[in-house]
């Protein structure tokens, strides 16, 4: 149980904008007292983004499902042979980008699984055409996962891999594949994936050439406390260095259908996305962005987070697969309207944005 | 001090809100400063740390209603090929599947059907009777008015005539909005509030215990959700039979009215404010069926201390598209995630068993 004076003690330094040490974060964590934890948080979510409540019209693509990395925690990566994998061609890719063409969307976001007939050349195509068709939209592709599989095949540093795409028309990396940096984690979840230091060094990399990225966390499965304070604390140091991630993004884990599931894990609870949110907020004083990402934590959970410091609702998806092939049960694509009217109705101010959040619509 | 605050702190030190007051606070109070009022007024009436559930079963014995409302999911005609009436074997065999679980309580609500007489009714309840030992927690005000109705008695005849054939206490379904100008737009052919809260008045006298719901998120104003509760403590304050309040947001699916649901956000803050608005009333309930699990949970520290019912069956509210199904494993991990002790109660909140061991660190 925490006692009473290290909240207070915590809440001074947040008044004063003091970094918060990793104990204080695990105290944090062991707390029952919500919403102490959501106002702290919520001081921190106004001085940096005021009642600004962001989101993003995007469309999402998941090119492929192959993947040789297997991984316990996913309920979307399948062998090369198997009846349900898939791989799009470029020309499936282009014309699925072609349809938002003319609806607006703010960016394009493309990842998939490690599918070892894929090389460089298809991807730098592949964002070559995708700049073609929409030109003024960010392309936001290929996580650190991806990245560093290239880099191996073509025996390229993670800068030249990086270089290469940027040049093709690649803009920005997502920040998944870092689930939780603790190897005895990873060992059980994802025992194939590159380790943390690897994830990181890929964001260093992209960092160091101008390109921005976001960062992750898998909270929910094997993973103890004091490891997700540990992944933080890992992300804030990158950060004090190069100052290149954008947006934190915890997502919670959802157990059906991926091999953890026998393992009876349960989905995450409201107090614990919403602590997890709060926390994040609290622990990472050098990020300007918390988002909670309603495909995973469910709308209504997503609406609450906005007084418990997170700026960022993600945004409009359209064909989801990674989280929904995992049981999430949210709907696959929420409307503009209903964002807006969501994110209102809570007092806060929408603003779309695009990936680098510039504002993209005025007057909500 | 902002007039929020102001007003937060009159409460806190035992003051009561008025209409006006009450709708400054919806509309002004932030959704943080509410849940710590109404989570620093439950911690004084409820200082044990416990969070109750009851194991209880629905049954829904017909799905005929001449009433038609709008946002009802539910209802069908007479000659609809899927209209029923429940069969007594298979109301026995729902009652002994509940009481096998470990149930207490009954839930039997229905249509509002044109050709079951009260005799039908208090036949069902002393067959239930003779045969279990089963606290029956059932009819809600509309079907009490429209036995009065169908038999030309009035309601306290037909409530005593029930209670002596076994009926314990009432739901407090059909309350809707209890401010008429939204009754006649959401449900024109339900009965007025003065009627709903002549039937609770009238249960509440023959020394029947009962709840009061809420159903927001369509139609009305802050001042018709203030109305609403201030009638409720009036009533209160008259006879005292109000158990417990339990607020949920309309679910538009599958209904005439349409609509998205309400957020999590106007569900907790709609909550928070029925703690700080409703002194005199013990219980406020956390609706896991309409909002899930995890709001629900987070209830708990918005001025929630009950996690409702598990809720065997709920036709009415599947009907209606939701489809959350959270076992009672669950709601015992919602509840000692969140840093209290499950405790499985009775209808009338007392407590048959916790389960200090669940809770967490
Ligand atoms: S999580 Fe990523 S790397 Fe792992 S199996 Fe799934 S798609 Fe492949
Ligand atoms: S809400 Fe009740 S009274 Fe109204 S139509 Fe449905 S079953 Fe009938």
């Amino acid at each position: 149980m925490l006692n009473q004076n290290i909240l207070s003690k915590i809440a001074a330094k947040v008044a004063s904008g003091e970094r918060l040490t990793r104990d204080e974060g695990i105290a944090l964590y062991h707390s029952n007292d919500l919403l102490t934890i959501g106002k702290l948080a919520s001081q921190v979510r106004e001085r940096k983004n005021g009642k600004k409540a962001f989101f993003i019209v995007n469309r999402h693509i998941n090119h492929t499902n192959i993947c040789i990395n297997r991984c316990k925690l996913c309920a979307f990566g399948r062998d090369a042979g198997d009846p349900a994998a898939y791989v799009m061609s470029l020309d499936e890719i282009e014309a699925k980008v072609a349809e938002s063409a003319g609806q607006n969307i703010s960016e394009i976001h493309i990842v998939g699984g490690l599918n070892s007939d894929l090389k460089l050349d298809f991807y730098i195509e592949m964002m070559q055409r995708v700049r073609k068709i929409l030109p003024g939209v960010v392309i936001q592709s290929l996580t650190a996962v991806e990245i560093e599989f290239l880099a191996q095949t073509h025996n390229m540093t993670y800068k030249e891999v990086l270089e290469t795409l940027h040049n093709a028309g690649l803009d920005s990396l997502p920040g998944g594949g870092a689930e939780i940096f603790a190897p005895r984690v990873r060992e059980i979840i994802c025992p194939k994936k590159i380790d943390g230091e690897k994830w990181l060094a890929v964001h260093r990399a992209a960092h160091e050439i101008g390109i921005r990225t976001n960062a992750t966390m898998l909270y929910g499965h094997v993973e103890t406390i004091e490891e997700r304070v540990d992944h933080l604390i890992q992300l804030r140091e990158l950060q004090d260095q190069t100052g290149g991630f954008l947006t934190f993004i915890p997502l919670a884990f959802h157990p059906q259908n991926t091999a953890l599931e026998s393992m009876g894990i349960s989905t995450t609870t409201g107090y614990d996305d919403l602590k997890t949110l709060a926390i994040a907020r609290l622990m990472l004083d050098n990020f300007d962005h918390i988002k909670a990402y309603w495909v995973t934590v469910g709308p209504k959970l997503a609406q609450v987070s906005l007084a418990f410091g997170v700026d960022d609702l993600d945004g409009t998806v359209v064909e989801e697969k990674i989280a929904h092939d995992a049981g999430a049960q949210t709907d696959q694509a929420m409307s503009k309207n209903k964002l807006v009217k969501m994110i209102k109705n809570a007092g806060y101010i929408p603003v779309p944005r695009d990936t680098l959040y510039n504002v993209v619509e005025e007057g909500f | 001090m902002s007039n929020v605050e102001a007003l937060l702190d009159k409460v806190l030190s035992g003051g009561r809100l008025s209409l006006e007051e009450g709708i400054e606070l919806i509309e002004r109070g932030n959704l943080i400063e509410l849940g710590c009022a109404a989570n620093t007024i439950k911690n004084k009436l409820h200082p044990e740390g416990m969070v109750t559930y009851i194991i209880d079963r629905n049954i829904n014995y017909t799905n005929v209603c001449v009433c038609q409302c709008r946002f009802c999911a539910f209802y069908r005609h007479v000659n609809d090929q899927d209209a029923y009436v429940i069969e007594k074997a298979e109301l026995y065999k729902k009652i002994e599947e509940t009481l096998g679980v470990g149930g207490t309580e009954l839930l039997i609500q229905g249509g509002l059907h044109p050709d079951l007489k009260l005799e039908y009714y208090i036949e069902m309840l002393q067959d239930i009777k003779k045969r279990y030992d089963i606290h029956i927690h059932s009819f809600s005000p509309p079907e009490i008015v429209h036995l009065s109705q169908l038999s030309g008695l009035p309601v306290s005849e037909v409530l005593l005539k029930l209670k002596e054939a076994g009926l314990d206490s009432l739901p407090g379904g059909g309350a809707e909005i209890l401010v008429d100008r939204v009754r006649k737009q959401i449900s024109p052919n339900k009965i007025g509030w003065r009627e709903w809260m002549d039937v609770m008045d009238a249960a509440h006298r023959l020394g029947m215990k009962t709840t009061a719901t809420m159903v927001f998120g369509h139609i009305e104003s802050s001042a018709d959700i203030i109305t609403h509760l201030i009638r409720v403590r009036d009533q209160q304050d008259a006879t005292g039979g109000f158990t417990a309040f339990i607020p949920w947001s309309f679910q538009p699916r599958n209904t005439d009215l349409g609509g998205t649901t309400s957020g999590g956000y106007e569900y907790l803050k709609v909550l928070a404010v029925s703690r700080i608005m409703l002194d005199n009333i013990p219980n406020i309930q956390a609706s896991w069926v309409t909002q899930g699990a995890k709001i629900a949970q987070v209830a708990l520290s918005f001025g929630a201390n009950d996690f409702g019912s598990t809720m065997l069956e709920e036709n009415v509210v599947r009907a209606a598209g939701v489809s959350y199904r959270i076992a009672l494993k669950e709601i015992q991990r919602c509840i000692a995630d969140a840093g209290f002790i499950p405790a499985q109660r009775k209808t009338d909140y007392s407590i048959i068993k916790t389960f200090p061991d669940l809770r967490a660190g």
